[in-house]
């Protein structure tokens, strides 16, 4: 890789000893990729995937600790993914207790370190930092230093900005340098599609069961959608933004996708087209049976399948706020059709807290929490993730939380069902 | 036996006993509640990777296409490395993701782990390659397999 004199210097020691580390780190991540060179990051704000005061990744803090030892922190602010705790989302004494004393009894601490190293507010804590509401939207062809999976891919997919699948912590390194290795999707080649998914369906497909069967089928590739646009339009209106959110985050958990095009649809498809894609592309058809047949095949870790749910998350990655109040409005009718004034399953839509702070101030606010939810700023995956939770039996429309923990998945109007009919469960 | 030469990541070299996971291997969803609650055998929790689930990952060859999921893999699996719970190497198939890359790297420049790294070893390498096989991987990226 060429290096500038002044990234040589600072690769030397020029900048101290946690400088060198991280340019070596740098540079090592781009050559394994076969970079030329570093490309200044030229987004206002960086995202980091590292909120969590996990005891598991004390080794991720002794590092920032001797970076912070050296002064080196953020060249530019950033956001942060959820917060793992909130008292909004029911929880036992003991789970409180397990929350705050064992499991998270670093994020207090943790959270003092990234306000050293740069986090652009207390409310700055979201996995959707590119919601109006919070501040942190990429220009199109800004080059970024990221981490979050569902962040990066809407990203570059939705608002055409660049950025590579970075690792947490890495991430960081980038932001603190102030430039990333140019490779794969920094590049124009790179942001070719290798695959084209025709959309073969019946009816407006899940965007988050959707974005499963393409993550599975195409892993870390890029792929370019044709026939989404017939549900979808041609417009990015906010509904759009929500679906293509949504079913980003899909392809990237349950595959590795950090970009897709839609025809018609998504900014360089609507610019370029099918130039985008790759000489021989592979080619996957999604039809409904498709659907069902990656539906069918996700395991169920409830002990008894058939138990009543105990618990509902709705917003993973976090709700944006026309879905809350999409949500708000469909809980009132689904309610009313069942003769219920209270959803049958406890109900927590997660947001950002910007996001949040706007819904209060409308009046669906208050209907929801009258039809029995709760809203909050927690990211669920993060609740989830221990063994008083995971015997919990929670639903959920998120593939991304699926993946990850106990939680099983149901799409929308399955969930809507279930939490607004008596006994909550789907008949 | 067989000899399969990759590319090299990160350098060192190892004997062990292979793990081999033909689908993609979800770091996040792998290591989470091994690092979290203190599995010493650091069994597999992807419950969607049916062929190594619940199969302990501490000291073997694992032998994988690529790694998926959450942006957190390489952070997880330099976490992993720093308190010594890692895999005693990492075996590619394809060309490494930036998500393995990172958690390779972290963990070469950032402790004194030896986690060897090697990537492209070809599509043959994980047919022929099956869980329990011996591994061993030289400096050069040569990965001997017997059975």
């Amino acid at each position: 890789m060429q290096l500038s004199p002044e990234q040589q210097a600072m690769l030397d020691g020029s900048k101290g000893e946690a400088m060198t580390k991280v340019m070596k780190t740098l540079v090592m991540y781009g050559d394994a990729f076969g970079a030329q060179r570093m490309v200044p990051v030229t987004s206002e704000y960086g995202h980091t995937v590292v909120s969590f005061g996990l005891k598991a990744l004390v080794p991720v803090y002794e590092l920032y600790d001797r970076l912070l030892e050296e002064g080196l922190t953020s060249g530019q602010k950033f956001s942060a993914d959820p917060k793992p705790l909130d008292r909004n989302v029911p929880s036992t004494l003991l789970e409180d207790l397990v929350f705050k004393q064992f499991m998270y009894k670093f994020q207090d601490s943790y959270e003092e370190k990234l306000k050293k190293l740069g986090i652009m507010s207390d409310d700055a804590y979201t996995c959707t930092c590119y919601m109006e509401e919070v501040g942190n939207a990429p220009a199109k062809g800004e080059v970024l230093s990221w981490a979050e999976s569902s962040a990066v891919v809407y990203a570059n997919s939705v608002l055409g900005a660049r950025c590579n699948r970075n690792s947490g912590v890495i991430e960081l390194m980038g932001s603190i340098a102030g430039f990333v290795p140019e490779f794969g999707l920094l590049t124009d080649e790179g942001r070719k599609a290798t695959w084209v998914v025709e959309i073969r369906t019946a009816k407006k497909p899940e965007a988050q069961l959707l974005g499963s069967a393409v993550g599975m089928k195409v892993l870390d590739e890029v792929p370019y959608i044709v026939g989404l646009d017939q549900w979808l339009g041609t417009e990015l209106t906010d509904d759009v933004k929500a679906y293509l959110k949504d079913f980003g985050a899909a392809t990237a958990s349950n595959g590795a996708v950090g970009l897709y095009h839609v025809e018609s649809l998504t900014p360089e498809a609507v610019e370029a087209g099918k130039k985008l894609i790759k000489k021989d592309a592979q080619v996957y058809v999604i039809d409904d049976a498709e659907l069902e047949r990656v539906k069918a095949n996700y395991p169920i870790m409830w002990k008894n399948p058939d138990a009543m749910p105990q618990l509902c998350f709705i917003g993973c990655p976090h709700n944006s706020l026309q879905q809350l109040i999409r949500w708000t409005k469909d809980i009132q009718e689904g309610l009313c059709s069942s003769g219920l004034s209270k959803v049958s399953v406890p109900t927590v839509f997660t947001a950002a807290p910007a996001v949040l702070k706007e819904f209060e101030k409308t009046h669906y606010a208050m209907a929801l929490r009258k039809c029995g939810c709760r809203t909050s700023y927690i990211c669920p995956l993060m609740y989830m993730n221990n063994p008083l939770c995971a015997r919990k039996n929670v639903i959920t429309s998120s593939n991304k939380l699926r993946t990850y923990t106990t939680a099983r998945y149901y799409t929308e109007s399955e969930i809507l069902k279930i939490i607004t009919t008596r006994g909550g469960k789907l008949q | 036996m067989k000899k399969f030469l990759g590319r090299v990541i990160t350098p060192g070299t190892c004997s062990a006993e292979a793990l081999v996971s033909h689908n993609g291997f979800n770091t996040l969803a792998s290591f989470q509640k091994a690092i979290q609650f203190g599995d010493k055998q650091v069994k597999c929790g992807d419950q969607n990777n049916p062929e190594i689930y619940k199969k302990s990952m501490l000291g073997k060859a694992l032998c994988l296409p690529m790694t998926i999921g959450s942006t957190t893999g390489g952070m997880v699996l330099y976490c992993v490395a720093a308190q010594h719970l890692q895999p005693a190497c990492l075996l590619f198939s394809n060309p490494i993701d930036p998500l393995a890359a990172s958690g390779a790297i972290l963990t070469e420049v950032w402790t004194d782990v030896s986690m060897p790294v090697v990537d492209s070893l070809g599509e043959e390498f994980l047919t022929y390659v099956k869980t329990g096989m011996k591994i061993t991987v030289g400096e050069n990226g040569e990965v001997t397999v017997e059975e």
